[in-house]
């Protein structure tokens, strides 16, 4: 890039930590200002977004978009960004595969509404009054963004150039990809900038074949230093994961989350640590494999998507579950 | 009135081996079943990966119904004990996502089981038209408002600069 590129950084529901992690960048972060003239980033400057729109489309060179969508002003600013920008990167778990906040999948709205604005214990709202999209005061019509049942991804909202997983990406995948955008040589537009193995392969730990009879949670056991964590009964997401992270949580015997999200190839992250997982179960009876599954995965949605449930091939749970769908009476066949 | 008989979309994953080979004998055999179980022969039920089940129910069937060898039978020596131990992940994970666990079965038939697996088949079409359709897509819809809620920030923008100026 000849001249300086212009950059933008921007949030939609994500926590602020993609931002600090391009800051663990370092010294790095002064070769990026020299590149780049960051146009809009409402972590660090006071642009309007009024600004942007008034940008002609395509000005801005990369947009790194973090943060999933709920909100349709979340979806406004990710299709204006689109918009505006030539080439668009979901940086971060939430924008890749939705992350902690798309858990709200398990649930809905009105749930979330009366569990934030309502039932908390630190609240109180005796009026149970919950925020409208639209509310009429003194005679003034205020409008608040429309909140949606289901949190999706920057991908499944808009076309996406690439994406940068992790939560958050570690700042040596972050220059990687700085770099790669710098000297014009990026992958073919829709991948993933990272590597193609799992967590494991970047793993120091000795693996040898494995035999679970139960699996534990981390404060059950202190694993030992140099074995498998997943051979020691802890349920490890390496096996499903990317690598990119240098296996950080095993190497301080924490087992892997998967916040690196779907190795290449992977469809959906819960289906592949499933498969993984009937792989190690020392148990060929089913009331053993039963048990064995019931005891040691007591939540498996947050064991098996806790960074992809709106990324994952169901996105969320039933709106009504089957439990409570009224069963329909049989009709009688037509003769 | 009477309301028309809901026909539930089957997938069927069965095993080459065996359970294909009984869904052969069936036919063979004229025996009558309901049509609507669409089968797809794998080479054994532990080829199943669980993505397969996922994509289905999310692409609008209403059940998934894997067949294979009987435990100690497999063709492939113990995969279908792995197939055991997916289906039971895989129903643990279903359940908490408020599909009920009888909308993906795991039945055993040999290939010399005709009768059994076509009285599986009946029997998984009742209780699917019992438990009606899963419809999985219309869970994934926003209120239909929420595009306009999307065009109108763009209209409060322009308008919001008007009465600044």
């Amino acid at each position: 890039m000849s001249a300086q590129g212009k950059l933008a950084i921007y949030w939609a529901a994500s926590c602020g930590g993609c931002e600090i992690s391009i800051l663990t960048l370092n010294e790095k972060i002064l070769d990026v200002a020299a590149a780049f003239d960051i146009v809009f980033c409402p972590c660090l400057m006071d642009t309007k977004v009024r600004d942007i729109e008034a940008l002609p489309d395509g000005t801005i060179d990369v947009c790194l978009f973090n943060g999933a969508i709920r909100t349709s002003e979340q979806e406004y600013m990710a299709k204006l960004l689109r918009q505006k920008s030539k080439v668009l990167v979901a940086f971060g778990s939430c924008a890749h595969e939705g992350c902690i906040p798309g858990l709200a999948n398990l649930t809905n709205r009105q749930e979330v509404f009366e569990t934030v604005y309502c039932d908390s214990v630190s609240t109180d709202n005796r009026g149970r009054v919950i925020p409208l999209p639209e509310t009429r005061v003194n005679g003034f019509h205020l409008t608040l963004p429309v909140f949606y049942d289901t949190v999706r991804t920057l991908g499944q909202t808009v076309a996406v150039d690439y994406y940068l997983p992790g939560c958050p990406p570690e700042a040596p995948r972050i220059w990687d990809a700085v770099v790669a955008i710098l000297e014009n040589k990026l992958p073919p537009p829709g991948s993933v900038i990272g590597a193609q193995t799992t967590v494991c392969d970047e793993c120091p730990r000795t693996r040898n074949e494995k035999k679970i009879r139960s699996f534990k949670r981390t404060w059950q056991i202190i694993p030992d230093a140099d074995t498998c964590l997943l051979e020691q009964g802890l349920v490890c997401s390496g096996p499903a994961t990317r690598a990119g992270c240098e296996a950080r949580c095993p190497q301080v015997h924490s087992p892997c989350i998967g916040c690196y999200g779907p190795n290449a190839g992977v469809e959906d992250f819960g289906a592949r640590l499933m498969s993984a997982l009937a792989s190690v179960i020392d148990a060929n009876e089913p009331e053993e494999i039963e048990r064995i599954i019931q005891e040691g995965i007591p939540d498996p949605v947050g064991t098996f998507y806790r960074f992809s449930l709106p990324h994952s091939l169901l996105r969320r749970a039933a709106r009504v579950p089957d439990a409570e769908r009224h069963e329909l009476p049989l009709p009688k066949p037509a003769q | 009135m009477q309301r028309e008989l809901f026909e539930p979309k089957i997938v069927g994953f069965f095993c080459n081996w065996c359970s294909y080979r009984a869904a052969d004998g069936a036919g063979t055999a004229r025996m009558k079943h309901s049509p609507n179980v669409r089968v797809i022969r794998l080479m054994c039920s532990g080829r199943v990966d669980p993505c397969f089940v996922l994509k289905a129910l999310a692409r609008g069937a209403d059940g998934v119904l894997i067949a294979g060898c009987h435990p100690g039978e497999c063709h492939y020596i113990e995969q279908n004990y792995k197939t055991i131990r997916r289906y039971t992940l895989l129903k643990h994970l279903l359940h908490q996502l408020g599909i009920s666990e009888r909308r993906v079965r795991l039945v055993w038939a040999s290939a010399a089981e005709a009768a059994h697996l076509t009285e599986a088949i009946d029997e998984m079409v009742e209780e699917i038209r019992t438990l009606g359709p899963l419809n999985w897509s219309a869970n994934l819809a926003e209120d239909s408002g929420h595009l306009d809620a999307v065009e109108r920030i763009l209209l409060e923008h322009q308008q919001a600069l008007e009465v600044s100026r």
